[in-house]
């Protein structure tokens, strides 16, 4: 229950218990619980993929819970859609906040309940004012009569917060509100949440950063694998112990890594930076060997990949592989050079969904197996036969579309496009996402045969577990810039969180330097 | 600390926030085609003075008319970043349907007839409208289905029929005649829906939440705006537009058959576009609208006064439907680009 011993009379802003939400065979939250009372600032906190998201969306009026009990101010609500939500009082700022870039400041506040003059039309002068009345009281001065288009995500959640003074809310959910702020910006945003706090408002602040959490926040809550875990008095907790609630799970023999000889540096990245995403990225990987990149979603992991891959530009730094200098900023030449990228998105980035297993399968071969510029299908069908048994992707035919298999199977594929070009380095970006439990292991059995034959594995996984279970090192990033390098002998959940959310300065083992 | 990355933060961005009328006036996305307009009228004026003689004004101001309504209908679906191309093919059943209208009942009072001919297309225009909000395809191929259905229609119940201005009353067909101050009448009415249109989509909630829903879909969704309500309205209120165009179609040109306004969307279309209304929704207006429509249509006139081939007239219109845009994009980029230098922060 959510009540609290040392009670006060009044009821709780809003309070959610045992909540559940299911898409498909997919469980996002079994058991959502949250109270929030008017005037405190309570954060929710939980690694990625804890259902927060979830919850929120719960909230705002965006999904509909399959289960649970929804209260807002004592009464029973139940929302079907977001305007339902904003009607009880509930403003939700996004990570991203969703403003309409075309319209000014001013209408976006007030857009469908803009002021009216008698005759039922907008009364434009009103509206600004009262914009420039709500931002002096915030105390920042943007100009309600420019376009929302352009703005910093410090302004536009500015916009969003006033928005939702506007709306007179009695609850402000912010999605970690932080994440694209510099230190002043924070500061501000801060400055707004306590104002709205005195003013009785009650606020859930979602953040990875403790060191934000502790600072703001009057409460806790810890969510864990969809699952709410605990609620703690700030005063009375400490990071250590939440970080243990928030991992908190045995990491048992699932992901079994084969030990692998480990060989010569395959891959050798120096000094890469991109000017606001990553900074001083130095590491390597050898052959044989696994090497994790851990941190929370939008620590920069990804780019760092797609950067050595060449997707996406880098203004410092090199990368060579295999002792060689690789040309920046072309995949083609990466893919010559050996490395093979499994992205994180294999629907949209990896596959043709409509084309058929062995079309897919063999796509990164189109040039090799054409004779004469044209196609050889049967050639085609039996080397995609051939890897098809080698990884054991379970299809009826090598004709069948490929979005007709399961998610572990299609991750097959895309591995097997790569694996046919003979790579050197292969990189795979949260490799097992959205893949049910008995298939995963298959895949990292797969990835740990890889490595034992020779191929250098760079590994990123929001999955701690599968960090810890397969990596022959784990590098963790946070905020652009990696804050850990761990061996696998040393690497534990809490020291791989801490270092995630860079709330400690953990003694980092050997860091890149 | 972030002491290695200090940028140097220019003093006085605070000078774009200065609100300076005229400048302000100058940046609508209006004046630029307004300007054109001017320019293209000076123009011919120099070269063949004719061009502006009382009856070739009112010959412009009538040819511009339909392409008026037609634009501001279609500036509504296009400002929530929908697009309806079945215009063409109501323009021609509610011109060939007024047509048998006085054909059957010859004494029908004009007024009703009128609001016979714009529920008619409100109808057509609700089909689109709930197809798109319904089906959750892209107006573009709804539209274009309809476009053919419709016009397939027309062709079954008009067959080789042709009704002629001579069948109608008299009174009907004297309203694109007869002035009122020396203006068409019916271009006064074009005038009026300008206005009220305007009035609406600028000064009334259910208008601003069209812009809305333009700018991003997602977002408006999510806001809580009735973003199928208001398409469907603004689909409906295009379609009620374009039936009033056909009345004025079949009072105006001599003849009204099966094929009556085909491959006027596309006109209407680029007149909307070149008269500054975003193709991909959200922004621009329906007074804009109405001046790329007097612009495109002047120019046909204005070729022809100056003597220009025929063939070239397309191609300029062409060429002026890329110039919006180019124009458009170059802006925004501008602008954003200009909005964010302000904003530079030391990550």
């Amino acid at each position: 229950m959510a009540t609290d011993p040392n009670g006060i009379a009044e009821p709780s802003a809003l309070s959610l218990t045992g909540a559940s939400k299911t898409f498909g065979p997919v469980i996002a939250l079994a058991d959502g619980t949250i109270d929030i009372r008017p005037g405190e600032i309570h954060a929710l906190v939980g690694e990625n993929g804890a259902g927060k998201s979830t919850l929120v969306k719960i909230l705002a009026g965006v999904h509909q819970p399959d289960g649970g009990e929804f209260l807002v101010a004592g009464e029973p609500v139940s929302f079907r859609t977001p305007a339902d939500s904003k009607a009880a009082g509930i403003s939700v700022i996004y990570q991203e906040p969703t403003l309409f870039p075309d319209l000014t400041v001013a209408e976006n506040i007030f857009i469908g309940r803009q002021p009216r003059n008698r005759a039922g039309l907008i009364n434009r002068a009103e509206m600004r004012r009262q914009a420039r009345a709500l931002f002096e009281r915030l105390g920042v001065p943007i100009d309600p009569d420019r376009v929302a288009e352009g703005l910093s995500i410090a302004d536009q959640q500015i916009i969003e917060i006033a928005k939702a003074i506007s709306l007179d809310a009695k609850v402000l959910v912010m999605d970690e509100p932080t994440a694209a702020l510099s230190g002043v910006e924070v500061d501000r945003l801060f400055g707004v949440a306590r104002s709205l706090r005195e003013r009785g408002a009650g606020i859930l602040f979602i953040s990875h950063r403790f060191e934000e959490v502790f600072a703001l926040c009057d409460r806790i809550t810890v969510m864990r694998d969809g699952r709410y875990i605990s609620t703690h008095v700030t005063a009375e907790v400490t990071v250590d112990a939440i970080v243990r609630e928030m991992v908190g799970r045995s990491i048992d023999a699932l992901f079994p890594k084969s030990e692998a000889p480990i060989g010569d540096t395959v891959l050798r990245v120096e000094g890469l930076g991109r000017a606001g995403v990553f900074r001083g990225i130095d590491f390597e990987v050898k052959a044989g060997e696994i090497v994790a990149l851990s941190g929370l979603v939008g620590a920069g992991r990804t780019e760092v990949a797609r950067a050595v891959f060449g997707i996406d530009k880098y203004d410092e730094g090199a990368v060579t592989l295999g002792g060689k200098a690789l040309k920046p900023h072309s995949p083609q030449a990466a893919i010559d050079a050996g490395i093979g990228f499994v992205p994180e998105d294999r629907r949209k980035q990896g596959l043709v969904m409509d084309l058929s297993v062995a079309k897919n399968a063999t796509l990164t071969l189109r040039k090799q197996l054409a004779r004469f510029g044209l196609i050889n299908g049967r050639t085609e069908r039996r080397v995609a036969e051939d890897w098809s048994k080698r990884l054991q992707v379970k299809t009826g035919s090598q004709d069948y579309a490929v979005s007709t298999l399961s998610g572990g199977n299609q991750q097959k594929v895309v591995i097997a496009k790569w694996l046919a070009t003979e790579p050197k380095l292969l990189i795979v970006d949260e490799p097992t996402r959205g893949i049910d439990v008995g298939t995963k292991s298959e895949v990292h059995r797969l990835i740990s045969d890889l490595a034992g034959r020779g191929i250098a594995i760079l590994m990123i996984s929001s999955e701690l577990p599968e960090v810890l279970g397969m990596a022959d090192r784990v590098l963790v990033m946070h905020e652009g810039r990696i804050t850990a390098e761990i061996p696998r002998e040393r690497a534990t959940a809490e020291r791989v969180m801490h270092a995630a959310t860079a709330s400690v300065n953990l003694t980092t083992e050997g860091s890149a330097a | 600390m972030t002491t290695t990355t200090v940028q140097s933060e220019k003093p006085g961005p605070a000078a774009h926030d200065k609100r300076n009328p005229v400048a302000a006036f100058f940046r609508q996305r209006e004046i630029p085609v307004a300007a054109a307009l001017v320019a293209l009228v000076l123009i011919t004026f120099a070269i063949n003075p004719l061009f502006l003689s009382p009856q070739s004004v009112k010959d412009l101001l009538l040819n511009a008319t339909i392409m008026i309504i037609l634009a501001v209908g279609q500036a509504l679906v296009i400002i929530t970043r929908n697009v309806d191309l079945s215009i063409g093919s109501i323009v021609g059943l509610v011109a060939f349907g007024t047509g048998s209208l006085f054909n059957i009942a010859p004494g029908m009072p004009i007024p009703l007839v009128f609001l016979i001919g714009i529920v008619f297309g409100g109808l057509l225009g609700a089909v689109n409208g709930l197809l798109v909000t319904l089906a959750k395809v892209p107006a573009l191929v709804i539209t274009l289905g309809t476009m053919y259905i419709y016009r397939g229609i027309l062709s079954t119940w008009a067959g080789s029929k042709q009704y002629f201005s001579g069948d109608n009353p008299k009174e009907f067909g004297n309203l694109s005649v007869d002035t009122f101050f020396g203006f068409p009448i019916i271009t006064i009415m074009a005038v009026v829906v300008v206005v009220i249109v305007a009035i609406v989509l600028g000064l009334r909630r259910g208008g601003r939440d069209l812009y809305a829903i333009g700018s991003d879909p997602d977002a408006a969704k999510l806001f809580g705006i009735p973003t199928g309500r208001r398409v469907m309205a603004a689909f409906i209120a295009c379609g009620a537009l374009t039936g009033l165009a056909g009345i004025l179609y079949a009072s105006r040109y001599n003849s009204v058959g099966a094929l009556t306004g085909s491959g006027l969307e596309l006109d209407v279309v680029a007149a909307v576009v070149v008269g500054g209304v975003a193709i991909f929704g959200g922004s621009g207006t329906v007074v804009g609208a109405a001046i790329g429509a007097v612009l495109l249509s002047t120019i046909t006139s204005s070729l022809t006064a100056t003597r220009v081939d025929k063939f070239w007239q397309q191609a300029i219109v062409g060429v002026l439907i890329l110039a919006a845009i180019v124009i458009d994009r170059v802006v925004s980029i501008r602008n954003t680009r200009k909005l964010r230098v302000s904003e530079a922060r030391d990550v």
